[in-house]
């Protein structure tokens, strides 16, 4: 019994082995929550439907997928059942997707926010402080109380890079603002996060910024009547004065891009880490509450971060002791970016540690 | 006609054992309906929620490997519920058995030895053992209420969690994401099929099973559990300290979760991560109920659990259901189950006017 069962895997296994992918190609996708948080897995969903729409491929996804054990199973379970690229979508699925990566050499990986690739293992991310950038300008030129709060999910280098790169620039428009940061430890609890945007609201924070991924502290915005911006998607419908625009995580060109390359036999692993470039990240709609002038700097600064004339995080930079980091003219590198851990001047309080 | 609830003379032998069967007929009767509202023949749906996941052997192993943690802790609180202590906290002191079993991995990074796993396996339980101890204490000395703070400190242990990962218990290496090292090969459980997850924790978990069975059937102080639980009068009566039996049941339970922690995280993890358990402590207070309290039936109930996470999975990758059916179909599974319990012990009986 054991010995047919092993040859079953065995021939299962020899058929993906010849790795023919064409129109029959399958693809997965594990999401760390809910397709409906409107978010993060909101967005890596829409990429899904792109894949599924402009090539006609078959696609499976699996939602709200812990990160703890239970991933690599899942992963596992998607390679082993025939799909010919995987992508992970949740920085916690790191080491599950490498380890299953070993076991399945002809099946391909994607694994969006980590730093550990292979031979069939890619990894790829947003370069979403540059929409953080304009976000900082519009908040630092639209704030009466010079005070932004921001909902904070954890203390890791995406997030930190998101405060930094918004306080860089919303003090290069108006030197006496700062940052209030409230973390919340999850990155979806619509309650939690809407706590956290009323207790900066109380705090005298008038403009609510998030990195986290549910539209509650819009809702909480638009309720008390100060400004606030969407997160990963554009979250109009939930807060229609509030919301003044949004970073929107664009997956679908680079999925199709992977997926269309896995199909042609092109796809080699490689990291990504795209942002207004290549469309990956992409802005919302200006609100027409945003002055004229604000909304014509936002639209340059936009095109010079496209064309490299502008960096989000170009010297001088000081870190909150006022001590000078990035010297004027210099731009910090990718790999320092990548592990970022400390504030910039500006910024209320210290990173939990 | 106001129907009431009137206990059985005794419960019938036959329907004892019956009863988890029906309760599974039900379930699959009553999910027709979930299943056509969803488009889905039922017919695939339950092959996916039921054999699919089992259908290899390498989804028996994750079966297992599912199950260990929810009877490892299910047969430990099955044995305070007897006693009526009521420790809801299993989830933080399975939290702290992790941080404990998993700095000891840490602390022989790169090092060889025998003695290290058996070293992070009682580390998991002292860690364990000792936020139990608390509950312990606020109960036996100030009377507070087991149930709160054992739940109260399910919080703390995340937020410690949170503090340590983000702290000293971070990869160096890891561009400042909140994850530990991987743990060197010395302290990660041995496999016991190799190219599976299978790992002793599941022998350890039996071994469990038979110990709590003979605790609870064959030792004093498995008697004077089901005493105290039952009658704590009489209990007293015949010189059976509650402050012991309250004692021995947290630190039992306590320990079993963070033994449970230390399996899951040198075990399928493989380093420490922020979340370890997708709720384990908690799911295992159903299993221990739906095992009606008895280890055998909590080793039957786990798997039945695991089984509907597995196939919730299945469910989706292979009939494009979403998530929340799974929720539905476990609510029915579980109602159903619970439903028939009350059912065998109790029979409707309907009255003119109730009776308050």
């Amino acid at each position: 019994m054991i010995k047919k069962t092993l040859s079953i895997i065995a021939f299962a296994a020899s058929l993906t082995a010849t790795g023919i992918a064409s129109a029959e190609t399958k693809v997965g996708f594990v999401y760390v929550g809910p397709i409906g948080d409107h978010g993060w897995s909101y967005q890596h969903n829409q990429g899904r439907l792109a894949v599924e729409k402009e090539l006609g491929v078959k696609t499976t996804y699996v939602e709200s997928v812990k990160e703890g054990a239970d991933a690599e199973r899942v992963i596992r379970k998607l390679a082993a059942d025939g799909n010919d690229i995987i992508f992970t979508t949740s920085f916690g699925y790191m080491n599950p997707t490498n380890k299953v990566a070993k076991k399945f050499p002809n099946v391909k990986f994607e694994h969006a926010t980590g730093y550990k690739r292979g031979k069939n293992v890619s990894t790829y991310s947003g370069r979403f402080y540059e929409g953080r950038t304009l976000l900082g300008t519009i908040a630092g030129k639209m704030t009466k109380t010079n005070t932004i709060g921001y909902v904070a999910s954890f203390p890791i280098p995406e997030v930190i890079r998101g405060i930094n790169a918004t306080i860089i620039a919303a003090r290069k428009v108006n030197p006496d603002v700062k940052i209030k940061v409230v973390w919340v430890s999850t990155w979806f609890d619509p309650g939690k996060e809407g706590d956290a945007a009323k207790a900066l609201i109380d705090q005298g924070a008038d403009i609510i910024m998030q990195h986290t991924d549910s539209p509650a502290p819009l809702q909480v915005a638009e309720k008390r009547g100060v400004w606030a911006f969407g997160q990963a998607s554009d979250m109009k419908a939930f807060a229609p004065k509030a919301h003044l625009t949004a970073i929107i995580d664009d997956w679908a060109p680079y999925y199709v891009e992977r997926v269309k390359a896995a199909m042609d036999g092109t796809w080699e692993s490689k990291d990504t880490w795209d942002g207004f470039k290549t469309g990956m990240v992409v802005m919302a709609p200006l609100s027409e509450d945003i002055p004229e002038d604000v909304r014509k700097m936002v639209k340059e600064q936009e095109k010079m971060i496209i064309d490299g004339t502008l960096h989000s995080f170009q010297g001088p930079i000081k870190n909150q002791k006022g001590e000078i980091v990035v010297k004027e003219g210099e731009t910090m590198s990718d790999k320092d970016l990548a592990g970022m851990n400390w504030y910039v001047e500006g910024v209320d309080g210290t990173i939990p540690k | 006609m106001l129907p009431k609830l009137v206990m059985r003379q005794a419960p019938s032998k036959a329907m004892v054992y019956l009863s988890p069967v029906l309760a599974l007929v039900l379930t699959l009767v009553a999910s027709i309906v979930l299943f056509l509202i969803m488009g889905v023949s039922p017919a695939a749906a339950w092959h996916a929620f039921f054999l699919e996941p089992i259908s290899t052997i390498y989804g028996l192993t994750e079966l297992v490997v599912k199950a260990t943690p929810l009877v490892l802790i299910g047969v430990a609180l099955a044995l305070g519920f007897r006693a009526g202590v009521w420790n809801i906290g299993a989830e933080g002191q399975l939290i702290l058995g992790g941080i404990f079993g998993g700095t000891t991995a840490l602390f022989f990074y790169e090092k060889t030895g025998f003695h290290i796993i058996p070293l992070i396996l009682i580390m998991g339980i002292i860690g364990g053992m000792l936020w139990a101890a608390i509950v312990a204490f606020l109960k036996t000395r100030f009377n507070a209420n087991e149930i709160l703070t054992s739940l109260m400190l399910s919080y703390v242990a995340d937020l410690l969690m949170n503090l340590l990962i983000h702290g000293p218990l971070k990869d160096p290496d890891g561009f400042n994401f909140p994850e530990s090292r991987l743990f060197s090969d010395s302290a990660l459980l041995p496999i016991l099929y190799e190219g599976t997850r299978l790992h002793i924790g599941a022998i350890i978990a039996l071994l469990v099973v038979g110990i709590g069975w003979i605790l609870l059937s064959r030792t004093l102080l498995g008697y004077q559990i089901k005493v105290i639980g039952d009658a704590p009068a009489a209990g007293e009566h015949a010189g059976f300290s509650p402050t012991k039996i309250i004692w021995i049941t947290l630190l039992i339970s306590g320990g079993a979760a963070g033994l449970a922690g230390a399996i899951e995280v040198s075990g399928p993890i493989g380093q420490i991560v922020p979340v370890i358990s997708p709720g384990y402590g908690f799911a295992a207070i159903i299993v221990a109920y739906v095992g009606r309290l008895h280890p055998v039936g909590v080793l039957f109930s786990a798997l039945i659990l695991a089984l509907s996470y597995l196939g919730g999975e299945t469910a989706q990758i292979k009939l494009n259901l979403p998530l929340a059916v799974t929720g539905v179909f476990q609510g029915l599974l579980l109602f159903f189950l619970l439903a028939s319990d009350v059912l065998i012990h109790y029979r409707l009986k309907f009255t003119q006017q109730a009776t308050l």
